[in-house]
């Protein structure tokens, strides 16, 4: 049974289609797993019961067409999920049960998989280390002192765990790709559109994107082509075909361009990650790409530019929570009062950060000088890599500037905290597609990932690199299950 | 022709003052669903019956346009003479409160999707163009309702995420009465186009209302007042009389006026501060990230501009021309279409000329004492196309018909029917007229004899008797005919 779990999606699938195996001891084989890591405070809702029932079910009489017969799925607490609590980490949506489906999440359950919980996050997604939702810190596998990354927290760290398959996540700044690196995991970012945001508790709109975070990069491509979609009910999703990503997925990269951006090169960069780069660029070069120096000039721009516009959508976002509809409210003597109550006693310290942050550059007078221009740089930084791109195929870069950090560490410094997404949100920005693969370890032996960004809507060669990389790099996620109980 | 001159001016006790004025006219889109969600629009259901997902600002809830909105929209704006913009932007306009379920309404700020255009009023000293500065869309608010419950507000999300149009005059408008026509013709022309109903009562058509004065001559505009949705004509004229006299009393005490918002109270006939300019709200616009930039086909506003419909101008043009109208009659046969429908009904089969004296009299005025439109009137176009050709082929005279109408009016009978059932058909036989006269002609030996005499006014009495005798149903034509012959 224990051994099920550690299983890889694709193998789980072909084992259920072969009759290896029953959906219901794979589903046991999570939940028992689950149940032996509270330690690690990955979720905030679990469906055992449902799921079991749901497993038996495909048992008797299953339909194994699906691309995920039979697979129990947890998934970040930011999908809505019909009938089942959704909180996106924050009191504000303690009691918040959906009538409805995400997209996404019902493009999985269309597949054949089922709802195995809800799993922490950063509370709205904001946060880069799992400490600012509402239901605790998620822990790392890595280390009882180490926090997961976020804002998919509990979604890497219930994936490096083995207490689900895979996961899905959801990345506005980089909240898959820095969970995934920090937790030796594979986690993607698609192109902006591929998925659809219809059903997904919102933070930034133009930059929040749903993917998947798996085990290793066939997974990936798996369960990528099983959420991708195009969705009328979604105004920005793009209606272009959805590849046959894992049929398609090879790791013959042979002549693909590579562009190593010069502005990647941060200050203070630990040796290791420098160090691991080059190991990425000669993994790369062995699969026989081609090597190429580029520049990226407004990269140094777009974590501020982030850290504007982000915030300014998320402050009309979340305007919605006001204790009228549903949600927490708290009393007040007047409507005011009550708006004040519910919002300072619903909302933890860094949403209300951001939400004053993006109600400051919203405001008349600062709007030009703030989010104007913070619009211009994104286009410049878009208009950077489309110049890139007409001579590389993808851009290879560390996915962090560091392994993962300990519980504490930043919580009260947020502008270091924010310097951890400075690799990752320049994607965000412009709409690309990016993976972060675990290619090696830090002097303490904590896991690295790098980045992989492609052109829009190519995520298949991303994930081919990903895969050459992950054949080299030989990496194995080495953790002792110190938290099982 | 001698036309009168523009004279609405305030004579105050220092000063001759004017009157400046524009409107934002907020008009319902005629459609069945809202602008971002399917829920319909239908008014006067139970609250909270016609609330989606959407509409209630549930997590994760993403607005989906409505493109027959647009396209009423650009049809609108056509109908205006106005640009229509290939692209255009969709804003949130961010402020809190309890009927706003997002916490932000979806309007459109700095790009509208149509801008300049105009409107011509006819005016009795002559035609008046004011100029339209833009037409936006935007979502309508719920229902606040603050009178069930003494502690508590209850919300109506019925109302939330109807399509709205915001038509914003430039400050062309100088008294109540131009008012009256702007609004009356704007309304005109979107029922013509079937993009609003205009009707003011259920609130399809509200107005926030502009309004500054300045000194007769001078150049520059005052400092303006905008009182806030006021939702019938009556009301934009008694807030505009009542603010602009508060303005000039202000001036001419040398007090300044304060850029604010104020409100009309309908009951004590007065505008009321509502928030002064240091109170306004900072909205902070900006493009909504959950719809992309609309942009428009040039075909498929060249469709629209194709089956756009006859509008009140161009149908007054015509009427004048093909019927020979009056200037005055064509106005006032296409104010509303209703009625324009209902002349060209009525002459598609009768007498022109009857049509209107009969459409314009008798009808408007029955109309006006039951309070009731042209569409929902007992004597339909058909019915009062029976009656004039009665009257034109001789069938009853003028008279008997206004005794039909009186009875059609309250019944929607047949005029036929009533003119059968209760004989009233004119005796047009001659012998049976020829006896009546005889009748009267010897029982009046002395006057015929006067009447031989030379005393021809009494030929107008003969008539008068023999009408008497026959009950008024008598052909005038007739009687006149034979009479002649007798008295040679």
């Amino acid at each position: 049974m224990h051994d099920l779990a550690k299983k890889t999606l694709c193998s789980l699938v072909e084992g259920i289609k072969k009759k290896k195996f029953t959906s219901e001891e794979i589903t046991n084989s999570f939940i028992d797993n689950s149940q032996k890591a509270r330690k690690l405070n990955t979720y905030i809702t679990t469906n055992f019961d449902n799921a079991l029932e749901k497993a038996k079910n495909f048992d008797k009489k299953g339909n194994f067409e699906g691309l995920l017969s039979g697979i129990p799925i947890a998934v970040k607490d930011l999908f809505c999920t019909k009938d089942i609590k959704t909180t996106a980490g924050s009191k504000m949506l303690n009691n918040f049960i959906p009538t409805y489906e995400s997209t996404v999440t019902s493009n999985l359950w269309k597949e054949g998989a089922f709802l195995l919980g809800k799993l922490n996050c950063d509370e709205f997604a904001m946060g880069s280390s799992n400490e600012t939702s509402f239901f605790d810190n998620v822990i790392n596998p890595y280390g009882d002192k180490l926090t997961p990354g976020g804002s998919s927290g509990g979604s890497a760290s219930a994936l490096a765990a083995n207490l689900t398959p895979v996961t899905i996540g959801t990345d506005t700044g980089g909240s898959i790709r820095q969970p995934a690196s920090f937790t030796g995991t594979v986690g993607l970012k698609p192109t902006y559109g591929r998925c659809s945001r219809y059903g997904i508790v919102a933070f930034a709109s133009s930059l929040d994107q749903a993917g998947p975070m798996t085990q290793n990069v066939e997974d990936c491509a798996l369960l990528l082509e099983a959420m991708s979609s195009y969705d009328s009910k979604d105004s920005t999703s793009v209606n272009i075909k959805v590849d046959n990503y894992k049929k398609n997925l090879t790791e013959k990269v042979k002549g693909l361009k590579i562009g190593i951006p010069n502005e990647y090169r941060v200050e203070d960069m630990p040796d290791e990650i420098d160090h691991l780069w080059k190991k990425g660029i000669e993994f790369l070069k062995d699969a026989g790409a081609i090597i190429k120096d580029i520049t990226l000039p407004h990269t140094k721009y777009a974590l501020p530019s982030y850290y504007i516009v982000a915030p300014a959508e998320a402050s009309s976002n979340l305007a919605r929570y006001d204790g009228v509809k549903y949600g927490h409210r708290s009393k007040g003597d007047s409507l005011v009062e009550m708006y004040e109550n519910t919002r300072s006693e619903g909302f933890g310290d860094e949403v209300k950060r951001r939400i004053l942050i993006g109600t400051y550059v919203l405001s008349s007078g600062y709007y030009d000088a703030y989010y104007i221009k913070a619009q211009k740089v994104r286009q410049l930084i878009k208009n950077d890599f489309d110049k890139v791109f007409k001579n590389v195929d993808a851009v290879l870069t560390p996915s962090t500037p560091s392994a993962a950090f300990k519980v504490g560490d930043k919580k009260d410094d947020p502008i270091s905290m924010y310097l951890n997404d400075v690799f990752t949100v320049p994607v965000n920005l412009a709409g690309l597609p990016a993976i972060s693969v675990p290619a090696g370890y830090d002097k303490n032996r904590l896991p690295l990932g790098l980045q992989l960004i492609g052109k829009a809507f190519d995520e298949q060669t991303i994930l081919n690199l990903s895969l050459a990389i992950e054949k080299r790099a030989g990496f194995k996620r080495e953790i002792n299950e110190w938290w099982k109980q | 022709m001698n036309e009168k001159k523009f004279d609405y001016f305030i004579q105050g006790e220092k000063n001759k003052w004017e009157i400046i004025i524009g409107l934002e006219i907020h008009a319902q889109i005629l459609s069945k669903s809202k602008l971002f969600s399917t829920s319909s629009t239908k008014f006067g259901a139970e609250p909270n019956t016609q609330v989606s997902l959407v509409d209630s600002a549930l997590p994760g809830m993403l607005p989906v346009i409505n493109q027959f909105c647009i396209e009423q929209s650009v049809k609108t704006g056509l109908g205006l003479k106005a640009k229509i913009n290939l692209h255009s932007v969709f804003d949130r306009k961010n402020y809190f409160y309890p009927d706003l379920p997002q916490g932000y309404q979806i309007s459109q700020y700095k790009h509208p999707i149509v801008g300049e255009g105009e409107v011509v009023l006819d005016m009795p000293y002559g035609i008046k163009k004011v100029k339209i500065e833009r037409l936006h869309l935007e979502q309508d608010a719920g229902k606040s309702i603050h009178d069930l419950d003494p502690n508590n507000t209850y919300v109506d999300l019925n109302r939330s995420g109807i399509a709205l149009m915001e038509i914003v005059s430039k400050p062309d408008l100088r008294s109540p009465d131009e008012v009256s026509a702007y609004v009356k013709k704007l309304r005109s022309i979107m029922k013509y186009l079937g993009t609003c109903d205009g009707n003011m009562q259920e609130g399809s058509l509200r107005a926030d209302v502009n309004v500054s004065v300045r000194k007769v001559g001078d150049k520059e505009f005052g400092t303006r007042c905008e009182i806030k949705n006021v939702n019938s004509i009556k009301f934009m004229q008694m807030a505009i009389q009542y603010e602009a006299k508060r303005q000039v009393e202000l001036l001419e005490d040398n007090k300044s006026i304060d850029q604010e918002t104020r409100l009309f109270d309908t009951k004590k006939n007065e505008t009321r501060s509502m928030r002064s300019k240091e109170d306004a709200h900072d909205y902070r616009y900006f493009p909504d990230p959950d719809l992309l930039p609309l942009k428009l086909e040039i075909s498929l506003i060249e469709k629209i501009k194709k089956n756009l419909p006859e509008l009140p101008d161009q149908k007054k043009d015509r009427f004048m021309k093909d019927y020979s109208l009056s200037s005055y009659e064509a106005n006032v046969l296409v104010s509303e279409k209703e009625i324009s429908d209902y002349f060209e009904e009525v002459v598609k089969t009768s007498d022109k000329k009857l049509a209107i004296n009969w459409i314009i009299g008798d009808l408007f005025a029955s109309l006006n004492e039951k309070n009731i439109s042209i569409s929902n009137s007992p004597v339909t176009a058909k019915k009062m196309a029976q009656l004039i050709n009665s009257i034109s082929s001789g069938l009853i005279s003028g008279r008997i018909a206004k005794e039909v109408f009186e009875i059609i009016k309250e019944t929607g009978e047949e005029p036929i029917r009533v003119i059968e059932n209760k004989g009233l058909q004119q005796k047009s036989d001659p012998k049976e007229l020829e006896t009546i006269i005889d009748k009267v002609l010897k029982s009046n030996k002395d006057k015929v004899k006067q009447f031989k005499l030379g005393k021809d006014k009494l030929f107008g009495f003969f008539v008068g008797q023999v009408m008497k005798f026959s009950g008024g149903k008598a052909n005038p034509q007739l009687v006149n005919d034979i009479l002649k012959k007798k008295l040679k």
